[in-house]
């Protein structure tokens, strides 16, 4: 997105990535649970520079009425970017990537979701972006996942989401914003570790089919990274010396 | 999402019941796409088009080209932008008015597919570097619906570009212009095809028709190009795949793709 550096070096002779990590790496990765007052559940995740806050509401009651379900509940994502999320100030309506990237959140997380539990009412997760910066909607839904969870809502399992991709010719861990803006291919990936089920899967870039099937392998050994911070979140708020 | 009627939990019934004995409601075979008419240059006005009638979803593809300012850090590329719309004829469910999440969701799959592949040559498209380029606007609308938007749109976009011609444009006074009597093919350099698979129980079925598309659990959307590559892909749905079905699904598109491929050709050549 225009200041790209021509010289940038995706992957040097060490194997060593443009912001120093190994092929296999992720970036840092911290998760909080809790820490809204307001909503019922609620989640912060610093993945690398990005820093997105979820609040989940819920079950409650369905506005409009008309939406709701006499079988089950229903689940609603907003996934939505602060214009001072990115470089260029962002128009705060809705966009069509927005739009978007919100109903694959609430795809890959309604397999996890038990809403047939709660007829007629609505589960709402609200997610916003603060700061962006390549790889949000699988940060965005794995703080989802901890904020359901932290809501008290009843899951099969926690969706933990983590990017794979091609860069140099090579199969990497967890894209960066540079490494999606000039690599080959960009794979984000939501997966439920004890479910072993894929439930986020889209691609952009080229992949051989072995390439493929190495990058999805790689996306899922993230996925489990993932998942262990936010048990680690969530048992550090309900069981550990964390806020009550 | 309207609730669903006991008609269509029956109907959902028998087409498990049907998939655990290796059958489909509609007798195809699992992997078997539907039916494939491709007919090119429907729109004569336009720079090229196609009518795709995949079994009963019929999708019109029109493509524009015309001179535009390139995208501000992309001044050396000509541009490049599909969409799609469902008509209000297409279905009695479907109303005016701005689009859904779903026809969202189906512009930008459709869209992601053609331009990951990098089908056309964007570099061949440039009148003026950072000034002017040349424009590809292909616009999709759905006239008649029976599941498996996905692949009806792609394939109509794909064969109306594949029957494109340019016309030709120069800088004249800073002003791109048209030179009369010039007209080429479209730069390409793959074909790219989508395939579109759903999952009902554990059964994965290629090209799912209407009452299979309102049964599904989950699908999954797989664009590869001329090389057998994979080059999108767009997972939806309200359930998950395990990875032995995504690896699955990767083989399926590059087998039933490389089928299309073929078809999408064969209209390229007898459309001229």
């Amino acid at each position: 997105m225009g200041g790209r550096e021509a010289t940038l070096v995706l992957l040097d002779e060490n194997g060593i990535r443009c912001d120093g990590r190994k092929v296999d790496e992720p970036r840092r990765i911290m998760i909080k649970a809790g820490g809204l007052k307001n909503a019922d559940g609620s989640a912060y995740i610093e993945f690398g520079d990005n820093k997105i806050l979820v609040g989940v509401f819920g079950p409650r009651d369905v506005h409009p009425k008309h939406m709701s379900n006499t079988d089950t509940g229903i689940l609603r994502v907003r996934y939505h970017m602060e214009p001072f999320s990115v470089t260029e100030r962002k128009n705060p309506a809705p966009s069509r990537r927005e739009i978007e990237i919100s109903k694959v959140i609430k795809e890959a997380l309604e397999p996890a979701v038990m809403l047939e539990k709660f007829p007629r009412t609505a589960v709402d997760v609200f997610i916003e972006v603060l700061q962006a910066d390549g790889g949000t909607r699988c940060a965005a839904l794995s703080a989802a996942s901890v904020a359901l969870a932290d809501a008290g809502i009843p899951m099969r399992d926690m969706v933990a989401a983590c990017a794979a991709g091609k860069a140099a010719d090579t199969i990497i861990l967890d894209v960066n914003n540079e490494e999606d803006q000039a690599g080959q291919a960009d794979m984000p990936i939501g997966y439920m570790p004890s479910l072993e089920k894929i439930t986020l899967l889209q691609l952009d870039g080229v992949l051989t089919p072995e390439e493929y099937k190495k990058c999805v392998e790689t996306g899922i050994k993230g996925c489990k990274i993932v998942y262990e911070l936010q048990r680690k979140a969530l048992t550090d708020k309900y069981f550990g010396n964390g806020e009550k | 999402m309207t609730s669903t009627s006991v008609l269509d939990d029956l109907k959902k019934s028998q087409i498990l019941e049907l998939l655990e004995q290796g059958k489909r409601i509609d007798g195809r075979a699992l992997d078997e796409p539907r039916n494939l008419i491709i007919e090119t240059n429907a729109i004569p006005k336009a720079n090229g088009s196609a009518r795709v009638r995949l079994g009963d979803s019929e999708v019109i593809c029109g493509v524009k080209i015309q001179p535009d300012r390139p995208f501000p850090d992309m001044g050396d590329k000509g541009i490049f932008i599909c969409t799609a719309e469902l008509l209000p004829l297409s279905h009695p469910t479907v109303e005016t008015g701005p689009p859904g999440p779903d026809v969202i969701e189906l512009a930008r799959v459709v869209d992601r597919g053609i331009r990951e592949s990098h089908m056309i040559d964007l570099t061949q498209l440039v009148i003026e570097k950072n000034k002017s380029v040349v424009g590809v606007f292909a616009d999709n609308v759905v006239v008649d619906y029976d599941g498996n938007l996905f692949d009806a749109c792609a394939y109509a976009a794909t064969a109306a570009i594949l029957s494109s011609k340019t016309p030709k444009w120069e800088m004249k006074n800073d002003v791109p212009t048209l030179v009369e009597g010039e007209e080429s093919d479209v730069p390409i350099s793959t074909i790219p095809v989508s395939v579109t698979m759903g999952k009902i129980g554990n059964h994965i079925i290629v090209d799912p028709n209407g009452d299979e598309w309102s049964s599904m659990d989950a699908r999954i959307t797989i664009t590869t190009d001329s090389n057998g590559n994979i080059c999108a892909l767009q997972k939806g749905g309200n359930d998950g795949f395990t990875f032995e079905q995504v690896i699955k699904c990767g083989e399926l598109s590059v087998k039933v793709g490389a089928k299309i491929r073929e078809k999408l050709k064969q209209a390229k050549e007898s459309g001229q």
